[in-house]
């Protein structure tokens, strides 16, 4: 037994980052928490609801709606981003300047402001004057600001124009970090390009993947400032997500308290499903996990060795 | 089962301007086992990857058996190769990647299984094979590496390039005799690429000593240390390496500032040469023998290494312990007149007799 008196002092040197942590994280969720549960009227003039605006937020149809939009959307954005970013990264040269070059052009939809994103394709989508628009009525109608179905399009073109190269850029890092040796190796295996793919680089790319998943689902989930400035919804409620609702109740019509309970919920659906994401895709990482398999296989062995001394 | 051999080979990785393997021509006969052995950037690693086709030669011929190889991909050589960290499937089991090139060459499956069988018998790797090879020690991984090399019916060599390098120290030493135990029994071609002489020289026929992409000199383990035929075996091998003494031959007599040293056999040799004994043969001598001064002793236990000097020579010896040598000491050395070797353009050029030595001045 250790009679020694524990020295606590190295707390001290943790309170720095529980400060920062409290003023940056902490306080302001708790003061949304303190929000949610209040209708306030006036800064003196409060009434506690409990979680009637909690309930309320549950069940209005447009958050619902909303919502539902918001999963299509990151759903749609995530297959085609995730694929097509490994495409890119597969076709960027690996040497000399044709690589960098490649790097900086890939990398430039992503320096660029959200709002520009959004004011750039408002008018590159716009039928009469805008290229895209103008391209495609040239084919069959286009109308962003009437179709629903060509805003909503719009919107995932706009998404994946701007957050591809973030994919593509993840995994190129990725890819350059397998030894040469595993391609190699692969080669005097007489693997195929889609075996090597499948084998080598696919795992290999594992975490690098998840990590591009995580983010890009997060930001997808919580998208704001393009769509709003796109379409600012319309048309109709047809490109209505979340957080351009959430504006509304909290900015437009000041709801300070369902506003609040609005946020919370909106910031636990994201925390669910990153948690759901991440637990799915570590799972074979995880300790425990191939005991458990190589206890089944030293069960199974040990069964057959007793039946085969039943059978002895 | 197959002989290899390289004709006029050379490597160039920048299209000529410098070589990484200079033109050598080697035959490597069935189923010995060999090291290529020199320092880092020597070009060992350019020729293993030459004979297992990941590289192409800037010029000449590989030949197995008589075909000619060198435009066949590495998938159609027969060759294995080990890497020098494990490099193994991660999402397959052990069983899987042994699998793996057979069923990339479409062997029946009845086949397989009877290979792969056969394969982890031979490594040891029956109670591994439902396993991730990621659960495994770094040696077993290893194992598994060189075993889907193996599992190939046809192969006729097993390339390795420094295999031991992320091995634990307490296992390298099992991984090296499992490797030599499996030369025995398969009788396969190894070729052994390693920068630690101690490795190639117990693990290898026939050591291939490289520098600078040329190899300097190829011979067994004995051949390399006792009879160096170029300057840089004898600095490699051995620890401490050879003794190099700046000295002048004229007609065969050999002079380091003046003092005699001994006569070449052939007397016509004449010029600056440099002369080479390894600290082991530099003896303690009771008469003749050249008069050296003491510098300093180190023991490192079971042996010594002497500094001698004479005039403004340095010559390490190496020394039995149970033989008492002081700093400041004055004492005889004799140079064993059978491993004192003249060089010249670091190419052996004569022996010494430095028995028939005898005073110039």
């Amino acid at each position: 037994m250790n009679l020694k008196k524990k020295n606590n002092k190295a707390w001290l040197l943790v309170l720095p980052v529980v400060i920062v942590v409290a003023f940056t994280a902490i306080i302001p969720l708790m003061t949304v928490a303190n929000y949610s549960v209040q209708d306030v009227f006036s800064p003196t003039n409060r009434l506690y609801v409990g979680l009637d605006f909690f309930r309320q937020i549950a069940t209005d149809p447009a958050i619902i709606a909303a919502f539902q939009r918001n999963l299509i959307f990151s759903t749609q954005i995530l297959a085609i981003e995730i694929p097509l970013g490994i495409i890119i990264a597969k076709l960027m040269p690996r040497h000399g300047w044709k690589a960098a070059a490649a790097l900086v052009i890939v990398a430039i939809p992503l320096v660029i402001p959200w709002n520009v994103v959004g004011t750039t394709w408002r008018v590159f989508a716009r039928p009469d004057v805008g290229l895209l628009g103008v391209t495609i009525n040239q084919f069959r109608e286009f109308d962003i600001g009437n179709t629903p179905s060509d805003a909503w399009a719009t919107m995932v073109m706009m998404d994946v124009w701007h957050w591809t190269p973030l994919v593509a850029l993840l995994v190129y890092a990725g890819l350059r970090a397998i030894p040469d040796a595993y391609y190699q190796a692969a080669s005097i295996d007489g693997a195929s390009v889609i075996s090597v793919f499948r084998f080598v680089e696919l795992p290999k790319l594992r975490r690098v993947l998840m990590i591009a998943l995580l983010l890009r689902f997060m930001d997808s989930f919580m998208i704001y400032a393009e769509p709003y400035i796109l379409t600012g919804g319309g048309p109709g409620t047809a490109t209505e997500v979340m957080s351009i609702l959430l504006a509304v109740i909290a900015v437009i019509q000041f709801d300070l308290g369902k506003a609040a309970a609005f946020s919370l919920i909106y910031f636990l659906i994201i925390q669910i499903f990153s948690f759901i994401f991440f637990t799915v895709l570590t799972l074979d990482e995880r300790p425990g996990s191939t005991k458990k398999r190589q206890k089944k296989v030293v069960a199974s062995r040990r069964q057959g060795v007793k039946a085969k001394e039943g059978s002895a | 089962m197959a002989t290899i051999r390289l004709e006029n080979i050379a490597h160039s990785y920048d299209g000529g301007a410098t070589y990484a393997l200079k033109e050598f021509s080697m035959t490597w006969e069935d189923g010995k086992a060999y090291a290529l052995l020199g320092p880092s950037g020597c070009g060992k690693t350019t020729l293993l990857n030459l004979m297992s086709g990941i590289i192409k030669p800037s010029q000449g011929r590989i030949y197995m058996d008589d075909v000619d190889i060198t435009e066949k991909p590495t998938e159609e050589r027969n060759i294995a190769q080990v890497f020098q960290f494990p490099v193994l499937y991660d999402t397959m089991t052990v069983r899987k990647n042994l699998e793996f090139p057979l069923k990339n060459r479409k062997v029946p499956a009845h086949k397989i299984e009877e290979r792969v069988q056969v394969i982890a018998e031979l490594l040891g790797l029956e109670d591994q094979l439902d396993v991730r090879p990621a659960k495994l020690r770094s040696d077993l991984q290893q194992i598994v590496s060189l075993g889907r090399g193996l599992v190939r019916e046809d192969v006729s060599a097993i390339l390795f390039d420094e295999p031991l390098t992320v091995i634990d120290q307490n296992f390298k030493w099992t991984l090296r005799n499992r490797l030599k135990r499996l030369h025995l029994a398969t009788g396969v071609t190894l070729v052994y690429v390693t920068h630690d002489q101690t490795e190639a020289l117990t693990f290898a026929d026939d050591v291939l000593l490289m520098r600078d992409g040329e190899v300097v000199q190829v011979g067994s383990a004995e051949d390399l240390f006792l009879e160096p035929s170029h300057e840089f075996s004898g600095y490699f091998i051995g620890s401490p390496g050879m003794n190099f003494l700046d000295v002048t031959v004229d007609s065969g007599v050999v002079t380091a500032d003046g003092t005699a040293l001994g006569r070449t056999s052939d007397g016509s040799l004449s010029g600056a040469m440099r002369l080479g004994i390894r600290p082991e043969f530099v003896v303690p001598a009771d008469k003749g023998g050249l008069e050296m001064t003491v510098q300093r002793v180190e023991n490192r236990g079971g042996f010594q290494i002497a500094v001698l000097s004479f005039g403004a020579h340095e010559v390490l010896a190496k020394v039995e312990s149970d033989i008492s040598l002081e700093s400041g000491q004055k004492r005889n050395f004799r140079f064993d007149p059978a491993r004192t070797f003249l060089f010249q353009h670091e190419k052996f050029v004569a022996m010494v007799d430095t028995g028939s030595r005898k005073e110039s001045r």
